[in-house]
């Protein structure tokens, strides 16, 4: 029992942390606003400039660096679970690539210039086309190696015309604007990207969710956890949905931000004795709290700058993924 | 009622028939052993009975029919050791053992006393109790396989296929499993487990079915199975047959002289 006490614990330390990220995030801004006149500004009903800063600037971009934290983690350890492979991460499936594809389009014809909403809505149907296409590809064989192959069909194609749609750009400020969006920030987001985002997201937790023990039992192969009750099909559906809706969402609303969803699940898992059940809330928990604490560095390491928080996990992330890759091998050898 | 009895059965992988005109029926207590050369379709014939690969024919499990099943009803009946022994991740043996006892709870049931029970009396049945709080990872081969073996105990179901399970076992686990079989047997339990190895299969099984490409040749008790001839024929071996007092002795001895000219 004492792995089941490690593991609340950790839920429990996590949480906070969390929870004081959360707080931490709202007081850090361009805006000079002292911390305690700002969260009491949050809940006091007036007019003010720092209410609404808190309210419009600083709360949005604080609830959608947890949202989205939460759902890299989340689909994350869900889909290295299904795929049985600790370098899955939630681009595999293709959802990134054209959740992306779609808000270019939306840049790139001037969409989201006439309409700041189209962005997030063209993305999340470039979202759609990709959990479309898997799904048709993959079909009925439930086996989650054709998953895999899909996604980086998926994937190579839709960067591909993203490339295009650069390399054809009515003019530079166009090009700088589909580069700066998809190097992925949480910079001036509204309440209306929340709410925009947030049914998906919610959709698609509780999708992930609901695999627990089916990735418990995936530990043995496919093959012996369907001999365990396991519907493979079912499986896929709910890994391959609720990815899309979740980071699909994610996507369209912060642009794509890469590395959390391969970390967080692989930081975390000797801490809850590898159960990929276990996984679950804790990679959520764990990738809000690396997307909270990134994006309040992003701010305050080069304040004015507006440092992309996708270059940040990235410029983390890239030197942490080699050490995997490197480990994996001499395990190999 | 016969916990498995499959008839007309045939699979195709890859566009090739696998299986053809497969009849076979156990019975409660029946311990069968599965023999035959590689790719006579052993494997396929159990995950069949699985309904993990496409076939057609009857299958009927407890009398219900395989295809009509749910799932973690169909868990619930059929047991299955693969012959993959792949561990994805570094789970504990003890957390392994317990996967067995998924289909017996809800979804987010917590382990009962019977869970408990179950899964320590499968522990202790494999010899691995000093094993449960190592990580399934770093076992060895056989250690692995025994614990895999113990996962499929606790599932508690009333037919165990095993695919090759006493591959990579040191003689004295080959009989201590041979020996967990029989006692399963004896409680009423039916085990399918396929083998190459003819001398445990001839020694420990009730009854043995041979398959060669894709069709059972030969289906009854030992010593009716495994004779010169027929093991001359399919495996295309000679073989060293006796009956001893302790049972049935084969030991292959040489390749068959007509295969051997083949060759050269």
């Amino acid at each position: 029992m004492t792995e089941t006490a490690r593991y609340r614990l950790l839920i429990a330390v996590l949480a906070m942390v969390v929870a004081l990220l959360f707080v931490l995030s709202l007081t850090v801004g361009p805006a000079e606003v002292a911390p305690l006149q700002g969260l009491s500004a949050l809940f006091a009903d007036d007019d003010s400039l720092i209410g609404l800063v808190m309210r419009e600037i600083r709360l949005p971009r604080a609830i959608l660096g947890l949202m989205i934290g939460a759902t890299l983690g989340l689909s994350g350890a869900a889909l290295q679970g299904y795929l049985r492979n600790p370098l899955a991460e939630p681009g595999l499936i293709g959802v990134s690539a054209s959740a992306s594809l779609g808000a270019v389009i939306a840049i790139y014809t001037g969409l989201s210039a006439l309409m700041p909403l189209a962005l997030p809505l063209m993305a999340l149907a470039g979202a759609l086309c990709a959990v479309l296409v898997v799904r048709l590809m993959a079909g009925a064989d439930a086996r989650p190696l054709s998953v895999i192959l899909a996604g980086v069909a998926v994937s190579t194609f839709a960067g591909a015309m993203t490339s295009l749609a650069l390399n054809l750009s009515p003019n530079p400020f166009a090009a700088m604007e589909i580069m700066f969006w998809m190097l992925g920030s949480l910079t001036d987001r509204s309440m209306i990207h929340v709410w925009l985002a947030a049914p998906f997201m919610v959709f698609g937790w509780l999708m992930l969710a609901s695999l627990g023990r089916a990735l418990d039992a995936l530990t043995l192969g496919h093959e012996t956890a369907a001999s365990m009750g396991v519907d493979m099909r079912r499986v896929q559906r709910l890994a391959v949905i609720g990815t899309a809706a979740s980071v699909g969402a994610a996507t369209a609303v912060a642009g794509a931000i890469g590395f959390v969803g391969l970390i967080v699940p692989h930081l975390l898992r000797p801490l809850v004795g590898a159960r990929p059940s276990r996984l679950l809330l804790a990679s959520a928990l764990g990738g809000a709290t690396l997307l909270l604490a990134a994006d309040i560095l992003v701010r305050v390491v080069a304040p004015g700058r507006d440092l992309k928080l996708g270059v940040l996990t990235a410029v983390v992330g890239a030197p942490f993924f080699l050490v995997l890759v490197l480990r994996a091998r001499r395990q190999m050898a | 009622m016969s916990r498995l009895a499959v008839s007309n059965l045939a699979a195709s992988l890859g566009g090739n028939r696998v299986l053809k005109d497969i009849a076979l029926d156990v019975g409660p207590g029946e311990f069968v052993g599965l023999i035959g050369p590689n790719g006579a379709g052993k494997s396929t014939l159990l995950r069949a009975c699985l309904g993990l690969v496409p076939s057609s024919g009857d299958i009927l499990i407890d009398g219900q029919d395989l295809r009509r099943m749910a799932p973690q009803d169909l868990a619930r009946h059929v047991s299955y050791v693969a012959q993959d022994r792949d561990i994805a991740w570094p789970i504990t043996v003890e957390a392994l053992v317990d996967l067995g006892r998924q289909p017996h709870r809800g979804a987010f049931a917590r382990p009962t006393e019977g869970d408990r029970a179950a899964v320590e009396a499968a522990l202790e049945r494999m010899d691995i109790i000093a094993l449960r709080a190592r990580r399934a990872t770093d076992l060895s081969g056989g250690e692995k396989a025994r614990v895999l073996i113990a996962r499929a105990l606790a599932q508690q179901a009333g037919l165990l296929l095993a695919d090759e399970p006493v591959a990579g076992l040191d003689p004295a686990h080959q009989l201590a499993l041979m020996q967990v079989f029989r006692d399963l047997a004896r409680h009423g339990t039916s085990v399918v487990a396929s083998m190459h190895d003819l001398g445990l299969a001839a020694r420990w099984c009730d009854r043995l079915v041979l398959l060669e490409g894709g069709r059972i040749v030969a289906d009854g008790p030992p010593a009716t199975v495994l004779t010169a001839d027929l093991l001359r024929r399919v495996y295309g071996i000679e073989a060293y047959v006796t009956e001893t007092g302790g049972g049935l002795v084969v030991q292959p001895t040489r390749l068959a002289q007509t295969k051997n000219e083949q060759q050269n």
